[in-house]
Parts: structure tokens; C-alpha cells; sequence
């Protein structure tokens, strides 16, 4: 089996980089932490396209000149131009989702001033229960 | 005898309703003990020393030592979780396909056919420019309407909440006014050398490598550059939040337009009006030019937009 993975080391590299994003994700308490734990994942998940679409041996899929004005159409040069499609389309969600959380995070750090998403929730529960004992008050205010 | 027989009716139906009159014997229902949770038993009133029960004992040793052991548990049980995941995972690797061996499945007629026909047929010489902006346009149009999403979402997530306290813009402003000569000479040297390189990479998009992504990121650059060495009121003075909301739905309504042409065309057979041109040539690849300035454009817009947003509040 350990053939097999040196053979494959870079899907070997991709699988391990996924495993400690996914670590990060579950571990760390700071959200800005957590997504850079989700922009780890994101990059092992080009590695690994990026290692499937390789060929040993062949170009860029770029045609090349065939030096009498032609162009080489061969499949039998060119590396697989299908990953490089797909890692581009994973590259920009990646974009979008990390600005997206990262906003939110400005949003939850503006209202109660801490990263960490265990003091965050105490707070926020906090807050919670002292809006439902004012609204209790207020109520009772009104029956009285 | 009539009035009799109704009175016992009467009785009996009250009877198995169970609303007649109470019998005089009959015994008040005990109080129902107070509500109390079911770990703790109401306490005797006379004994003076209350024997804590085993499940007391619990209570009160989970409620110092629980936190401890929650977290010690949920560390141990995520990392079991991603050992488990990665060394299954690592199996599945080692069961691949050798590494860059040209008869793995994945190069399959599929790559055969991009590749022999991509080039006339798209008339790009960079394969994946024609996979990605002629065969899989509307992919391609997706991944540029969520680009366009997320920035939009994020300039309404951050635009309302900071321009309501003048007091802390007006700080935020006082710290990135800075008369920085070395990054202004070094900013004006570099800027118009980075612009002329995004557009040489979205222009050549089809016959190198590079396109619309990869040059926007480009363009991006040049602009957060003049942001930093000038301030952002004199980007603000070209691009700002109107001209890159019109900019961006513009180039993405060209894009949806032409790729439908394109597209109908295509499924019906009927004959296109746009050329394909000679492979290796700037003015080739049909469509895949103006598509890749399209998207050079969202993206420089967006990147922008979104160190804009996260640094000043606005764009």
C-alpha cells in the first residue's frame, strides 16, 4: 500500500491537506481560523484535480505549431484540459464563500465584539434571556 | 309516571356524565406535590443533615468537571473522525490509477474529442479557454453569477451597518490617508505595467494561457494598488459602487445574450453569424473573446470590491 501511495503522492498530499482543513474546521474556536481550515480543504480538492488531470510526458493543452502552418490536433500530446475547467469553477466558489463568511464574521465581531464562537453564543444566549425577562416585565406591567 | 321516568333519566345520565351532586363522604384529592425536577427530591423538613443522594453527587461533579470533559471529548472524537476519514481516503488512494500514466480512465474519448476537434471547432488554441467559454459556456456564466452574488451580498452585508457611524469612518479615513512617496513613485511606476499585463492575459485568453479569471485577478491588483498608494477617493472618482454594479450586470447581460445566440444556434442548426477565424489569430475563437473581457471585468470589479468593502465599508 505504501507503493501505491508514493506512487500517487500527490492524491496521497491532497487526501492529508483535506484531513487537517477538516481538523481545523472542527478544532479551532476563532471563525476567521475555521475558514481558513475551509480554504485549506478548497486547495487540496485542486491538488488533487490538478494530479488527475496530469499526464507524464505531455504539454500544456495549448496546440501547438506543426512548422508548415498547421496546428497538432493529436490527443496523444496534450495533457487532460477537463480539471483545469473544474478547478477554475472551484476556485471561484472558494472566492465567493470565503468573502461571504468572512462578512459575516465582521457582521457577528461588530455586535459582540469577540471571534470566538463559544463566547459569542454565551452571549448571545445572554441576550436572549434578558430580552425574554424584559418582555416578561412588559407584560406583567400591562396585565397590572 | 312521564315526569318520573325523565327525573331518573336524568339522574343516570348525570351519573355517567359524572356532573351530579357529590356525595357527602367522599374524599378531597391530595394536593399534587410541587413541581420540582425529578433529579432533586423535596427536602425533609425535619432532619437537619440532608444525605446528598448518588445522583446529586453527580449533578454537582458534572457541573464542575463537565465543561473539562466535554472538550477534552469533542477534541478526541474530531480528530478520530478525521484520522478515520483521511486513512480511508488514503486506501481509496492507493487504489487508483498510477500517477500521469496516459492509459489511466480518466483520459478517456472525452479528452480525445476536446482536444482532436476543440480547435476547429472552437477555433481557440488554448483548449481549455474553448472548453470553458464555448462547450461549457454556461458553466462558466454560473461561476460568473456567483462571483457577481457574493459581491453584492457582501456590499449589503457591510455597506448598511458602518456608513451609519460617521465617527469611526471619519478615523478610518484619517488612517489611510498616508503621503507615502516611495509607494506613490513605486505605485505610479508599476500600476500602468500590471494594467497592461491583466489585459494582455484576458485579451490572449484563447491562444495562452491566462482568460478572464486570471487576468480580472490581474486588473484587481492594479486597482487595490492605486487604492493604497493614492486613497480611495481617487478610485472612488473612476470606480465606484454604481459603476461596478452597472459595469458587472452589463458584461453579464452581453454574456447570457450572445451565449444564448450562440447556443440556439447551435442546437438548431442554423447557420451563425459569428466567425470562428483562423486558429492563432487575436480576432479567433467566435464568441470566446468578448466573453473573456466580460469576465475579466466581474472579476476585477468584484475582487476590488470585495478589499474595498472589507477595508473601507464602501466601495
Amino acid at each position: 500500500m505504501l507503493e501505491k501511495l508514493l506512487l500517487n503522492h500527490y492524491e496521497a498530499a491532497a487526501v492529508i491537506l483535506s484531513g487537517i482543513g477538516l481538523t481545523n474546521l472542527l478544532l479551532q474556536r476563532n471563525l476567521i481560523k475555521k475558514i481558513i481550515g475551509l480554504n485549506i480543504m478548497d486547495t487540496a480538492v485542486y491538488l488533487f484535480l490538478a494530479a488527475k488531470g496530469y499526464v507524464e510526458g505531455r504539454a500544456a493543452p495549448i496546440l501547438l505549431e506543426n512548422g508548415s502552418g498547421g496546428w497538432l490536433t493529436s490527443s496523444a500530446l496534450y495533457v487532460n484540459p477537463v480539471p483545469a475547467g473544474l478547478v477554475l469553477t472551484g476556485i471561484v466558489v472558494s472566492v465567493s464563500v470565503t468573502a461571504f463568511a468572512l462578512a459575516l464574521t465582521l457582521k457577528l465581531y461588530e455586535a459582540y465584539g469577540t471571534l470566538n464562537i463559544d463566547e459569542a453564543l454565551l452571549k448571545m444566549t445572554q441576550e436572549q434571556e434578558e430580552l425574554e425577562a424584559k418582555i416578561e416585565d412588559a407584560e406583567e406591567e400591562v396585565l397590572a | 309516571m312521564n315526569e318520573e321516568l325523565k327525573v331518573i333519566w336524568k339522574n343516570f345520565f348525570n351519573w355517567v356524565m359524572g356532573n351530579g351532586p357529590r356525595p357527602e363522604n367522599e374524599v378531597e384529592p391530595p394536593e399534587p406535590p410541587p413541581d420540582l425536577p425529578f433529579t432533586q427530591k423535596p427536602k425533609d423538613k425535619f432532619s437537619r443533615f440532608h444525605e446528598p443522594t448518588l445522583r446529586e453527587r453527580y449533578e454537582q461533579w458534572l457541573e464542575i468537571h463537565g465543561l473539562h470533559i466535554f472538550s477534552t471529548l469533542y477534541s478526541a472524537l474530531s480528530i478520530l473522525t478525521c484520522v478515520v476519514i483521511v486513512v480511508l481516503l488514503l486506501t481509496t488512494v492507493a487504489a487508483l490509477p498510477p500517477f500521469g500514466h496516459e492509459r489511466n480512465p480518466a483520459n478517456n474519448e472525452v479528452i480525445r474529442r476536446y482536444v482532436e476537434h476543440g480547435g476547429h471547432e472552437t477555433g481557440a488554441q488554448n483548449i481549455v479557454a474553448g472548453l470553458i467559454l464555448d462547450y461549457r459556456a454556461f458553466d462558466t456564466f454560473g461561476e460568473s453569477a456567483v462571483l457577481f452574488t457574493a459581491a453584492v451580498s457582501v456590499l449589503m452585508l457591510l455597506s448598511s451597518s458602518r456608513s451609519s457611524k460617521p465617527q469611526k469612518k471619519f478615523q478610518r479615513l484619517h488612517i489611510y490617508r498616508n503621503d507615502d512617496t516611495i509607494l506613490r513613485a513605486v505605485a505610479s511606476l508599476s500600476i500602468p505595467v500590471i494594467l497592461m499585463m491583466g489585459c494582455v492575459v484576458v485579451i490572449n485568453g484563447h491562444l495562452s494561457p491566462g482568460g478572464g479569471f486570471s487576468g480580472g485577478a490581474i486588473l484587481s491588483t492594479a486597482l487595490i494598488l492605486c487604492a493604497n498608494a493614492y486613497g480611495f477617493e481617487r478610485v472612488r472618482e473612476f470606480f465606484n459602487e454604481r459603476t461596478f454594479i452597472v459595469s458587472s450586470s452589463t458584461a453579464l447581460m452581453i454574456y447570457a445574450l450572445s451565449k444564448g445566440y450562440s447556443f440556439f444556434t447551435g442546437a438548431n442548426h442554423i447557420h451563425s453569424i459569428i466567425p470562428k477565424g483562423t486558429i492563432g489569430d487575436i480576432l479567433s475563437g467566435g464568441l470566446i473573446l468578448p466573453l473573456n473581457i466580460c469576465v475579466g471585468l466581474i472579476v476585477a470589479g468584484t475582487l476590488y470590491g470585495f478589499y474595498a468593502l472589507f477595508s473601507e465599508g464602501e466601495m
